[in-house]
């Protein structure tokens, strides 16, 4: 066999989501069909609304900082065979964490007081996850259902301290934190109508890609996501890593929350619990938790996310649409799952006897 | 009861793509015989019998049932001729009954099954039998012997009057399986029942079969009646005078203690059971081989050697101090290992080639960098030096075959300075050139001054490669011997843990 053989597991890795997400597509398309609306249209808006101009790329941009952080939340523990999916947790907790540290800090110089809103979102949100890698270490406790009943927790704890000790007596009809000063607010990238946490969510991919990639300590992570027990003979730290990635994972994850307070909303309130952790497991499962390819697939999905209002103004469908197509496409990526390396024997089959 | 029928396989021969693994094979059980079915491993007895169940449907040949072809299209198509078959792993339903397992096995027992009228139905059929079963105990709580005896009650509840039986001893003691194997010649001799049973152990066959069938490397070597036949023919027909290649002769004395066990005892699986493992030592430039039957607590003893179960008495040292089989701890005492089944236990099966033979030494001097280009270097001049079949480095190494998967792992594990090899089960499942290769290996390695412990259930193995072979029952390491004084009898009677 000669390059093609090298090439075409390379390809198939590509093609595959792609694939899900035209099937996911199709499928979707039956369901407008039902309600009798048109999926030409649906499409159409999609492109006008997120992709076909300046202002609709801005704002996709826009929407694309936490998919990122998500992203990279589900994306890293699953390269060590772990399915964590309550990012959700660790991006409210880290937004209220950096709100009410923003207004301790309201008078340090502005790079401290980043840094200081920054630190605070990153330790919660690496807390709040690592806990669910020590909880599977220390008990066993499955990652995946820890992680989305801590996600739970972190929403209602959210809403009670927002509601009382945190709440900022001003505000009447949406309990809301301390307003975060105007030198504390993360400004727009310059030229572009996106903040400064896309620039930091794209590097932060391309951090984990290189650690996971490129350095020793994620040879052994993937050594154990993909067989645990062959790293358990090699004499790896399995709980370590399992801890570290876990906490890594939150750490970014809370990220995305400060981003969201200092740069969006301005304060902690209700909008911050936004489902934006769920939407990243469908970003990383496109990406096939190749922190690189969650780059792309982020702004695919806030182009989509971008064109939610159009849809439901023109179309005159609810805002959940947009959520029942994601859900198609992440059943048909869950589904292609158990077809994937199956490409090369395909294509011999087709090429006929190879003999 | 239906009379046995006579079974025949004429010119079976399967190819898989280029590789042959059965070549033109004919065998005839004679109705009411035993037949037994002799090979190495990789000779091909698992192929052919898959053939003629259907789990394989072979590239030419046929089966006759009674002198009338027939084509058998799967395994469930293979019952309705009557032709069973009983699996070296145990394929009943351990939360069940007895009764249960029998009634589930037969698939027609309807939506709502009329517990009364099977009870008076299996009471009926077990006062045929010769020998029973409790039919109301929970499966779980059946000694191995007495799993195996319903295993073939099963097949023959489910009406089957040729019964293929695959190694059925290697889960039972020496008593256990005298006892199975008499109860299912006394089915023959009775005519109930045509069996074909594979086999590597001569002493079974010789006590049990009328007439044997020997394979090698997917051909016929050989057959006729036992009785006609010594333990010395049949050997020669398994591995061929020309290939049997000797092993590397044994060269050097042994050294200093390397791997001391003292008072060693370790939890079972269960947690609930101590296993009192006992005092094991093993020199530089010596191989210790631990022989048991499966289950015996070998499993607990590698996971204590290689850090993942905590001793709850007694030490464990390596080089004279004590070692707790850390990365750190093994890199720098030298240690490695070979687990079974490397696929399962020792590789990543979907990273590379490559990338499993740089998991011992990815992390060797400085750096947070992984050195891709020495990945690579390396991985050539092993994939050379140990003889690896595979398309590349960057092949996924699952996709490599069982003996090519152990020439990787065993070339990752013996490459560089090695002081202390733990080898478990090194050959299971390979075929012969492997095995071959893999205990020469190991024998160079203890040429070359390596400590090597040996823990395996192919007591052949032991006594092939050890110096010293010590014998371990119930968890506990109860025999030593020098390998020259080593009596195969002996060994089996500690084995069963009669002593």
């Amino acid at each position: 066999m000669g390059k093609g053989s090298r090439l075409l597991p390379a390809l198939e890795t590509a093609l595959w989501p792609l694939m899900a997400l035209i099937a996911g597509g199709l499928v979707f398309s039956l369901f407008l069909l039902v309600q009798g609306k048109s999926p030409v249209e649906f499409f159409a808006l999609i492109w006008r609304a997120g992709f076909s101009t300046a202002f609709s790329w801005q704002n996709t941009l826009s929407r694309v900082s936490p998919l990122l952080f998500a992203g990279l939340c589900v994306a890293i523990p699953a390269r060590l065979g772990l399915m964590v999916i309550g990012g959700e947790g660790a991006i409210v907790l880290g937004g209220l964490a950096a709100a009410v540290t923003g207004a301790q800090v309201a008078l340090w110089p502005t790079a401290a007081g980043f840094a200081a809103m920054a630190l605070s979102a990153v330790c919660i949100g690496a807390i709040w996850i690592g806990l669910v890698g020590l909880l599977r270490v220390r008990r066993g406790v499955n990652e995946t259902i820890a992680s989305l009943l801590m996600a739970y927790i972190a929403s209602a704890l959210f809403n009670h301290l927002v509601e009382s000790v945190f709440r900022d007596p001003a505000s009447l009809n949406k309990p809301s934190t301390l307003p975060l000063v105007d030198t504390l607010r993360v400004g727009m990238m310059p030229g572009l109508q996106a903040h400064w946490g896309v620039l930091a969510g794209i590097v932060a991919c391309i951090a984990a890609w290189a650690l996971i990639d490129r350095t020793r300590l994620g040879f052994a992570a993937r050594i154990t996501g993909d067989n645990m027990r062959a790293a358990q003979v090699q004499g790896f730290n399995v709980a370590g890593l399992i801890v570290g990635f876990t906490a890594l994972a939150g750490g970014l994850a809370g990220l995305a929350g400060f981003y969201e307070v200092a740069a969006v909303h301005g304060s902690a309130n209700a909008s911050l619990i936004s489902g934006v952790g769920y939407t990243g497991i469908l970003v990383a499962f496109l990406a096939r938790h190749n922190p690189l390819a969650i780059v792309p697939v982020a702004i695919l999905l806030a182009g989509f996310e971008a064109s939610s209002g159009l849809i439901q103004r023109r179309m005159d469908l609810p805002d959940a649409t947009i959520l029942v197509f994601e859900g198609c496409v992440f059943l048909i990526v869950l589904l292609s799952e158990t077809v994937q390396g199956r490409m090369p024997a395909l294509w011999l089959a087709l090429k006929g006897p190879s003999r | 009861m239906d009379r046995a029928p006579e079974i025949e396989a004429v010119g079976m021969t399967m190819r898989f793509g280029a590789f042959t693994a059965l070549d033109n094979v004919t065998l005839r059980v004679r109705p009411g015989s035993f037949h037994a079915l002799l090979g190495e491993n990789g000779a091909g007895k698992s192929t052919l019998v898959k053939c003629i169940m259907g789990f394989y449907h072979a590239t030419s040949g046929g089966l006759l049932v009674d002198h009338k072809e027939v084509e058998i299209k799967d395994p469930v198509d293979a019952q309705r001729h009557g032709l069973g078959m009983v699996y070296q792993q145990f394929t009943l339903v351990p939360s069940l009954s007895a009764a249960e397992n029998l009634v589930i096995a037969r698939g027609d027992a309807g939506a709502v099954i009329d517990w009364r009228r099977e009870k008076i139905r299996l009471t009926e059929f077990m006062s045929r039998m010769p020998f029973s079963v409790p039919l109301d105990r929970q499966v779980s709580s059946l000694a191995a012997g007495e799993k195996q005896k319903l295993e073939i009650l099963k097949q023959l509840y489910l009406g089957s009057r040729f019964l293929i039986l695959d190694e059925p001893t290697s889960v039972l003691t020496p008593d256990e399986a005298d006892k199975v194997l008499g109860y299912v010649r006394k089915l023959t001799t009775s005519g109930a029942l045509s069996v074909l049973m594979i086999s590597h152990k001569f002493r079974e066959v010789r006590a049990f079969a009328d007439e044997v069938t020997v394979l090698r490397r997917g051909a016929l070597a050989g057959q006729g009646r036992v009785a006609d036949l010594t333990d010395g023919d049949m050997a020669a027909m398994m591995m061929g005078k020309s290939d049997i290649g000797t092993a590397p002769d044994r060269t050097g004395q042994p050294g200093a203690a390397v791997l001391t066990l003292r008072g060693a005892q370790a939890r079972d699986r269960s947690g609930y059971r101590v296993l009192p493992i006992g005092d094991l030592t093993v020199h530089a430039g010596e191989v210790v081989g631990i022989a048991g039957i499966s289950g015996n607590g070998q499993v607990e003893l590698m996971e204590v050697l290689t850090g993942q179960r905590r001793l709850i008495a007694g030490s464990m040292l390596v080089n004279g101090t004590p070692y707790a089989a850390t990365r750190r701890q093994s890199q720098a005492r030298r240690v490695r290992y070979l687990p079974e089944e490397p696929l399962v236990n020792a590789c990543a099966p979907t990273l590379s080639v490559a990338e499993n033979l740089a998991m011992r030494d990815f992390d060797s001097g400085r750096g947070v960098w992984l050195d891709r280009r020495r990945m690579a270097r390396r991985a050539l001049e092993l994939i050379a030096g140990f003889d690896i079949r595979t398309q590349g480095p960057g092949a996924q190494i699952r996709s490599l075959s069982g003996g090519n998967v152990q020439r990787a792992a065993l070339a990752r594990e013996l490459s560089g300075d090695v002081s202390l090899l733990i080898v478990a089960n090194p050959c299971f499942g390979l075929d012969f050139t492997a095995v071959r290769a893999i205990r020469d290996r190991i024998m160079m390695a203890r040429n070359a001054g390596v400590a090597v412990l040996l823990i395996s259930e192919d007591l052949d193995e032991i006594l092939e490669l050890s110096d010293r072979v010590l014998v371990m029952s119930e968890g506990q390491i109860t025999f030593e011997t020098p390998v020259q004084e080593a009596q195969a009898a002996v060994l089996g009677r500690y084995m069963a843990g009669h002593h």
